[in-house]
């Protein structure tokens, strides 16, 4: 159980530290007189997470290290080294760049630019209203249809976003959290036209609800209705879509919003681990639902940190599934996820720099062995990508694919002091973070008391006053700073959008069977107040054009809505 | 000080996003130099801004805008300022992604300063312990 991963954290990494004799000789001769010369630059060096790092490691630094307990060879446990024997030598990561902008025209033609740029999978951003569950022509639209992602209300807005897009060959993300069941569903109606079996589809919804109380913020219902949604989709998919993955949880907001790469770590895999604690509530086979279970995590600059981040969390999950769990399938232990560059690290100053930032960011996730990868745009600082941009950051994933030599083998830091020591230490760190939500009753009770929201906003502060004073150097931001007049050609979305969407809603709405409609929500809502899984229910409205509006107002009326205590 | 009043801050963020890592980081900030610092939560409505800093007789209302939708939202809230009368009394201050180009219709439209990614939490709280006559 939980004990014995502590007890096996606690006789690695927390001994104290005992150099050998030679590397004594070496810290009272040659490094005394470089010292005494030349001082170092800083008292302290710290990670951009603020995280302790010594100026030398060494054997001292990893005590009783046992290389097949905690390395072992890719593809097999615990799977630090990678999920698979030959990693990118058999089959490079996924290049899959989020894009949605617009309408759903628009975002279309975005799409078959991209796959014709050799890019290998799709990855849907949408808007702000549709994140919140509101159509394109609801009052509270107003302003942002199309800015942050496109705009789907309806399954004909669906239908034509995916027009000409072959769903049984390519596998697409979506990034969807509160009204995931809503937006999958038009998805699976669309492949139902095309004539695609559900049992072809490969994809992920993020449908990640933890994340959104802890970090991003964009939730409809309180947390309990939320998380029966979500496992109404693991259950759903289990019987009917079992090549796609229900979720992707996500360490990804949680960084954006200020947190350190350990609490990224920690608070990602504790909400997976709450997922599958509810899951296994609800009498699901773990073995069946857990191998679908997919992680999504940031890229930020700190190059060495992150790679010990993603070999740690492949470890720990390995850990947990099979000591908290009793998972018997290997695939249940081995945590997959995608990989995305630090939107937060990137400057709208002298936004050319971001490109360097983007490909050291990138080249970490690849190195920590990461199956599908995102590069930020060099103007995501100031909008979304230009055509220019977007085809930049997929070329940086190719360059780094092709040219720099990095994918031909696997784990290439692995049994590197520095790297070992610094997974240990994130291990641990997460470990100690899952015994603090433990023992507030697991996450969504953490979450309602606040908890990782407070640690995040600590985290959040302590950076920005060290960027403040300028302990941490941020380039072109708080030095080698110059004048510059705008500095680069930006995508402008007009409110042309907003009104050629809501057209589409008015003509939507006079055309289909509206009797259709309301006897297909309010079954829904008939399920939603009984216990059966929502999932065939949303498809059925779907399938009648029912509006994303219409079926999260059914929902919102059984479920309630949420409302956070804010926390400065 | 007996007879010296804290400056009073409302910090919002307008619209449907939830990214509010600026804004509590800016809200703490201030909290930290002297400020009293009312925070709303998330997806306030201009309406609702307005009533707040009406409310707690703010010197400082602090918008924290990303999603781009300022060219809508801030014009309404500067509007409903003054219906209520207090426009003259409150400043204005966006904060967030505001390219450029919106910069001088935003201040044209009666905003007192904008400030973009990489301000330092120093800069805002010069700019309003300047700027706000106690």
């Amino acid at each position: 159980m939980a004990d014995n991963s502590k007890a096996a954290t606690a006789e690695r990494g927390e001994q104290e530290r005992k150099p050998s004799p030679a590397e004594q000789n070496w810290e009272r001769t040659t490094l005394r007189e470089t010292l005494a010369r030349q001082p170092e630059r800083q008292r302290e060096f710290t990670t951009v997470s603020g995280h302790p790092v010594r100026r030398l490691y060494t054997p001292a630094d990893l005590p009783d290290f046992d290389y097949e307990r905690d390395l072992g060879f890719p593809g097999q446990p615990p799977y630090t080294r990678g999920i698979h024997s030959t990693m990118y030598r058999g089959r490079l990561w996924t290049m899959r760049q989020f894009s949605g902008f617009g309408t759903p025209q628009d975002t279309n033609r975005r799409f078959h630019f991209l796959l014709s740029q050799g890019q290998t999978g799709l990855s849907i951003a949408f808007d702000l209203p549709t994140l919140m569950g509101y159509d394109s022509d609801h009052p509270l639209s107003e302003g942002e249809v199309g800015k942050c992602g496109v705009a789907v209300s309806s399954l004909r807005d669906m239908e034509i976003l995916l027009d000409r897009i072959p769903l049984g060959d390519v596998s697409t993300s979506m990034t969807i959290n509160s009204p995931a069941s809503v937006i999958w569903a038009m998805y699976l109606a669309v492949a139902e036209k095309q004539g695609v079996r559900l049992d072809q589809l490969n994809g992920t919804t993020q449908n990640d609800i933890l994340k959104e109380y802890i970090a991003q913020k964009e939730y409809i219902f309180p947390p309990e209705p939320s998380m029966r949604l979500v496992i109404d989709t693991f259950e759903f998919g289990m019987q009917q879509v079992p090549r796609w993955n229900p979720i992707s949880i996500s360490g990804y907001h949680i960084r954006e919003a200020g947190s350190t790469a350990m609490q990224e770590l920690a608070f990602t895999l504790r909400d997976g681990i709450e997922y599958v604690q509810w899951g296994v509530e609800r009498g699901l086979p773990l073995d069946d639902f857990a191998p679908r279970l997919s992680f999504f995590f940031n890229a930020h600059n700190d190059f060495f940190e992150e790679i010990a981040k993603y070999r740690a969390a492949r470890r720990i999950w390995y850990r947990v599934m099979g000591e908290r769990f009793g998972a018997r399938k290997e695939r249940s232990r081995m945590l997959r996820f995608h990989t995305q560059t630090a939107g937060c690290s990137l400057t709208a100053q002298q936004p050319y720099v971001n490109l360097i930032r983007t490909a050291i960011q990138a080249l970490a996730a690849v190195m920590g062995g990461t199956q599908s990868l995102h590069t930020n745009s060099l103007d995501e600082a100031w909008a979304l990508p230009t055509e220019f941009a977007a085809t930049l950051a997929l070329r940086t994933q190719q360059v780094i694919a092709h040219e720099s030599g990095v994918p031909s083998t696997a784990d290439p830091l692995g049994g590197s002091y520095f790297v070992e020591r610094l997974t240990n230490e994130l291990e641990r760190g997460a470990y100690d973070y899952f015994d603090k939500i433990d023992a507030l009753g697991g996450m969504v009770a953490a979450i309602e008391r606040g908890f990782p929201q407070r640690e995040i906003a600590e985290a959040a502060y302590r950076y920005q006053q060290a960027v403040d004073r300028k302990e941490k150097i941020i380039v072109g931001v708080n030095d080698y700073v110059v004048k510059e007049e705008t500095p680069l050609p930006i995508l402008q979305i007009d409110e042309s959008v907003a009104r050629q969407q809501a057209q589409a809603l008015a003509d939507l709405r006079r055309e289909r069977d509206n009797r259709r409609v309301t006897q297909t929500l309010k079954d829904l809502e008939s399920a939603a107040r009984g216990d059966k899984n929502t999932m065939p229910y949303i498809l059925e409205c779907v399938r009648a054009y029912a509006t994303l509006g219409e079926i999260c107002d059914t929902l919102r009326e059984v479920f309630g809505t949420y409302e956070e205590v804010a926390i400065t | 000080m007996m007879n010296e009043r804290k400056i009073r801050v409302v910090i919002a963020k307008p619209g449907l996003d939830g990214h509010d890592r600026g804004a509590k980081v800016i809200a703490r900030a201030l909290r930290d130099a002297g400020m009293e610092v009312i925070y709303t939560g998330l997806r306030q409505t201009p309406e609702q801004i307005a009533q707040a800093a009406l409310q707690e007789d703010a010197d400082v209302i602090g918008l924290s805008i990303l999603s781009g939708a300022h060219m809508v939202l801030v014009p309404r809230l500067l509007e409903l300022l003054r219906e209520k009368g207090i426009a003259d009394r409150v400043q204005v201050l966006v904060g967030g992604i505001i390219p450029d180009a919106d910069i001088e219709a935003l201040k044209k439209a009666g905003v007192a300063q904008v400030f973009q990614p990489g301000a330092s939490t120093q800069d805002i709280i010069d700019f309003i312990q300047r700027s706000v006559k106690p």
